[in-house]
């Protein structure tokens, strides 16, 4: 059932690239039909497989003499990423809906890089899931190259140059996995329980781990996020922080600590205090979570802000994967959730609703326009966006840090300290960015009325309202309802863990 | 009726007013009048039938449902007599607010629908018996106050909204991390059942095994830090002058009748009842800082000319009481005499937490008045000879006024007559410092009515109008309660005190 997402997104993704040029209007309404069917998919996919474990849809061998295998399925780790993806997609397109150049080549892009996204949470073969994720960095490249802004070639070929990076040290590690565990598949199963000696784990593990840590935004090899997503149009930046930074962290999680348990092993001796890969990797993450706040709070450019902002909320998820217990891994799952939910929702403010009206970006320059009166409406998302993004109660940020949290305090409660100070920074840097942009100090008294000397603004129009509120209602509801979410997380975590973790 | 989840009807109503507050426009405050009206109504119920329909740990009105299992949340709501009163009051003071803002003229819709989203955040918040709950409503509360106090304060609204959102932000990552510590612990952040670890001294020695044999005193100071930020408590206090004067009046009205006592509340929820022991151990210097609180916001007070920076200090002169019996009932006291004490004192604390926000919610709605009447004046220098041309604008406030110095016969006085009596016998220096505050206090109030109401007629004066026929209708009911609850405290009290006897009773010192 599932495995319909990946083929309706490819599918789109060719009917957009055979469309005639000069259809903008048709080409908006197709992307935006295949991304809702992608949606609704994912969201029939993710009710009927409740209360189920994985689920197999599709198993044909393809390379067979490689012992690799077309092998689709889902557990509840890549049910709720593949809902994220379904209403990542929906935002997306309807985002960038005032897409003029090259509309149907856009989407094309766009939808391509959906279905790589879709193919990687629901491949359970390792050459598959390398296969798709590789299909995706090609898309994001065109799609900051060609639609990009501030600096794109230099943004574009960074982002190219990190993922290929990543890319070929997941590769090395997995091919040497596949050569020492001397069996004929690929599948991940047969990975897992080939018994790879725990020297080999050791040393596998984290050159995996970090191929995949480099597209999740890890500290200090993050770099290539915030320019990637200042320089990306609107869309890809929803997708870059939405879903693209959530491959990284599920090929952490399903590849890195699925098929080399052992390589979290503490090694048996102490250097500058750290005793294992897990110690190393959680200093990393805490690391970027603090790193990523401060920075974010020195920007002046208010894409920058939410670009830095990514690398200290996906710390939060590299965290709670190095805490390996049940309640620290779920919460890094449904961070990655919260966290595309959320990210995309304030690109979408700051590029779409803001950006494309006001075509500057520069915090200073935004200080002088009386935001909070011209746009409302922007003020108001940004407002709550910027809630949800401090981790206030009731939204699904919340939920997500604090099992994180709660799951790191009971390896290290020296992880949730210095975490601490990455989220009280977190609500300085939301909060300079909300009052420099839109409250700023320079307000005329409400009584008086110099609407009339202002220039009008394009009207916000109906994809934007939409959008909004379709992510900001999903944030809510998961924050004030995380069971949804949670009753699917939650088993397929401890199976995943049960499968050698500790 | 058991079963019919009246508290979360209470809590949903205003956020339903609210959003139809949003869509009416020019109609908003009349929406927001019924819906605060409603509101009082069904607190007013609560508040009379709660012991009616008891359920777990002496609580009425319980909703228990599963939430989050894995975090401990459950969605858990009750009432006892000390949340029963707070609802009345947030309900009263809410519906005074709504009162006193008859000249919002910049999108009423907004303004009177973050009030009510306000009111709903003080119902959820006093009637949680959950750590995520509560603090989903106290959070839930700090923003609409932010954006009214932001979008419709006075000339440094900007300064003040920051420094008042930062401050109770960092008390509340405080809290967050106390309670995550808690959970960590003890798998649960259910209020009730931590109270009853707390009282076994099972929670002291589950948090001591898992952090540490120091971590439940940091614990309780971190708890104690978000409390002392909201009420607020010398030193953490400097955030309120600016927002209390900036804020406009009838959000003022609400900040110090309601908010406040969120504070208050906290205390007696939750510091007091898990964190006993250790605010025991370091009772000295909260009750110095507590008698700093009270000396410190009756002077402060004397030295300001601003009427709403004066009562804005007398407003944290005010909580002092609250704050040095609190910390009073954790000086262990044996024998009867004493027990009696600290029921006095506690009594006199929920007392205090009640008048204090009907009479400060009514002096911030008579500055309301007088700077609506003289274009924006409210400097004690800029009045003067009211009583000449108001009368009974000077009268009533004269109540009001009276009300706060602590006059016998209106309702300020019982419950800091009962602070006193209850303190003294138990810490009688940190109670005779205090008085000073009184005095102090005395002076303040005096000085006030004697500018304002007495003297030659200012010049802008000269015109003064005086209460309309509405005015007089809609102040009639508060000036009443003052002296109803002033003359029959009983009706009040008795309301309270098993409630009083039932949370002295769960406490470990």
């Amino acid at each position: 059932m599932l495995a319909w997402t990946i083929y309706l997104s490819f599918a789109g993704a060719l009917a957009q690239a055979l469309l005639p040029k000069g259809r903008a209007a048709l080409s908006r309404w197709l992307a935006l039909a295949v991304a809702v069917a992608g949606l609704a998919v994912a969201v029939t996919g993710f009710v009927s497989g409740m209360g189920q474990g994985r689920v197999t849809f599709v198993d044909l061998p393809w390379v067979p003499s490689m012992g690799i295998h077309f092998l689709l399925a889902a557990d509840g780790i890549s049910r709720v990423l593949v809902l994220l993806t379904g209403l990542a997609a929906v935002a997306g397109v309807l985002f960038s809906w005032n897409i003029e150049l090259r509309t149907n080549e856009f989407f094309a892009f766009f939808l391509a890089l959906i279905g790589g996204v879709y193919g990687v949470f629901l491949s359970f073969d390792l050459f598959l899931l390398f296969v798709f994720y590789e299909i995706a960095i090609v898309p994001k490249y065109f799609l900051i190259a060609i639609w990009g802004s501030t600096r794109r070639e230099y943004a574009a070929m960074k982002l190219a140059i990190y993922s290929f990076a990543g890319s070929a040290m997941v590769l090395i590690g997995l091919l040497a996995a596949y050569s020492t565990a001397g069996s004929h598949s690929t599948t991940l199963d047969a990975l897992a329980h080939a018994g790879l000696p725990v020297s080999f784990q050791m040393g596998c593990f984290p050159l995996v781990f970090l191929g995949f840590a480099i597209l999740a935004g890890m500290w200090p090899f993050h770099t290539w996020a915030p320019t990637g997503h200042v320089a990306a149009p609107t869309a890809a930046s929803m997708l870059l922080a939405g879903v693209v930074m959530k491959l990284g962290a599920y090929g952490c999680l399903r590849v890195g600590i699925a098929l080399f348990p052992h390589g979290l092993d503490p090694w048996g001796l102490s250097l500058l205090g750290l005793g294992s890969w897990r110690d190393v990797f959680a200093l990393l993450a805490v690391i970027g979570i603090v790193y990523g706040a401060l920075v974010a709070l020195a920007q002046t450019d208010f894409k920058f802000v939410i670009g830095y902002s990514s690398v200290s909320h996906m710390g939060f998820v590299l965290l709670g994967l190095m805490t390996l217990n049940q309640i620290g891994v779920t919460g890094a799952v449904l961070q990655m959730f919260s966290h595309g939910i959320i990210a995309g929702l304030l690109f979408a403010i700051v590029g779409r609703i803001v950006y494309d009206r006001t075509h500057t970006r520069q915090l200073a320059e935004l200080e002088t326009m009386h935001l909070s009166k011209r746009l409302p409406f922007a003020a108001g998302a940004f407002a709550v966006a910027g809630m949800a993004s401090m981790g206030l109660p009731g939204f699904s940020g919340f939920v997500a840090e604090l099992q994180v949290l709660i799951g790191a305090w009971k390896v290290n409660p020296w992880w949730v300290a210095a975490s601490g100070i990455g989220i009280i920074v977190g609500v300085a840097y939301t909060w300079r960015a909300l009052q420099k942009a839109f409250f700023a100090d320079a307000l005329p008294t409400p009584d008086e009325h110099p609407k009339t000397g202002w220039p009008k603004f394009e009207p916000i129009s109906w994809p934007e309202v939409t959008g909004v509120a379709l992510l900001t209602g999903v944030s809510l509801a998961v924050g004030l309802y995380p069971k949804i979410l949670l009753d699917t997380i939650e088993p397929a975590v401890k199976a995943l863990l049960a499968g050698g973790v500790q | 009726m058991n079963e019919f989840p009246i508290l979360t009807l209470l809590t949903v109503l205003p956020l339903v007013g609210a959003a139809v507050a949003l869509m009416a426009g020019k109609h908003a405050r009349n929406v927001a009048l019924v819906s605060a009206l409603a509101s009082l109504a069904l607190a007013l119920l609560v508040w009379t039938e709660w012991s009616r329909f008891p359920g777990i740990g002496g609580y009425g009105f319980v909703e228990q449902h599963a939430w989050v299992s894995s975090l401990g949340i459950e969605y858990h709501l009750g009432v006892d007599g000390l949340s029963a009163l707070m609802l009345v009051l947030s309900a009263i003071v809410t519906l005074m607010s709504v009162d006193a803002a008859n000249r919002v003229h910049h999108n009423p819709g907004l303004y009177f629908g973050l009030v009510l989203v306000l009111e709903a955040g003080l119902f959820g918040s006093f009637t949680a018996l959950n750590f995520f709950h509560w603090f989903l409503f106290w959070e839930l509360s700090l923003i609409p106050a932010f954006f009214l106090i932001k979008l419709w304060g006075g000339a440094r609204r900007g300064p003040a909204a920051t420094q008042f959102f930062v401050y109770t932000m960092a008390g509340s990552v405080a809290l967050l991390i106390a309670f995550l510590a808690v959970f960590v612990a003890t798998n649960s952040m259910d209020f009730w059942h931590l109270t009853l670890l707390a009282s076994t001294g099972e929670l002291e020695q589950l948090v001591a095994s898992h952090l540490g044999p120091h971590a439940m005193l940091w614990l309780a100071i971190a708890v104690l830090a978000g409390f002392a930020v909201k009420v607020p408590m010398f030193p953490f206090h400097t955030w309120l002058p600016a927002a209390y004067a900036e804020a406009p009046s009838p959000v003022t009205m609400l900040l110090t009748g309601a908010m406040s006592k969120m504070g208050v509340y906290g205390l007696l929820r939750i510091a007091l009842p898990l964190f006993g022991a250790q605010i025991t151990q370091i009772r000295t210097p909260l009750l110095v800082l507590a008698v700093s609180t009270v000396v410190m916001g009756a002077w402060a007070a004397a030295a300001q000319k601003d009427l709403k920076r004066i009562f804005a200090y007398s407003s944290v002169n005010h909580l002092g009481y609250c704050l040095l019996a609190i910390f009073t009932l954790a000086v262990p006291a044996a024998g009867a005499a004493s027990q009696a004490s600290q029921a006095f004192a506690l009594n006199g604390v929920i007392l205090q937490m009640f008048n204090h926000g009907i009479t400060a919610a009514a002096l911030f709605w008579f500055v309301a008045m007088m700077q609506q009447r003289t274009g924006g004046h409210r400097g004690i220098d800029q009045f003067g000879g009211l009583r000449k041309p108001a009368p009974v604008l000077a009268g009533l406030m004269g109540i009001a006024l009276f009300s706060s110095l602590g006059l016998p016969g209106l309702n300020g006085f019982v419950g800091e007559f009962l602070i006193f009596r209850g303190v003294f016998p138990l810490v009688w220096v940190a109670a005779t410092v205090s008085v000073l505050g009184l005095l102090v206090t005395a002076v303040v109030i005096l000085t006030v009515i004697q500018k304002v109401f007495w003297g030659p007629l200012a010049n802008h004066c000269e015109n003064f109008p005086d209460l309309q026929h509405n005015e007089r209708l809609a102040l009639a009911p508060v000036i009443a309660l003052m002296l109803l609850v002033g003359l029959v405290p009983s009706l009040i009290v008795d309301s309270i005190n098993p409630t009083v006897l039932n949370l002295l009773a769960h406490w470990r010192f």
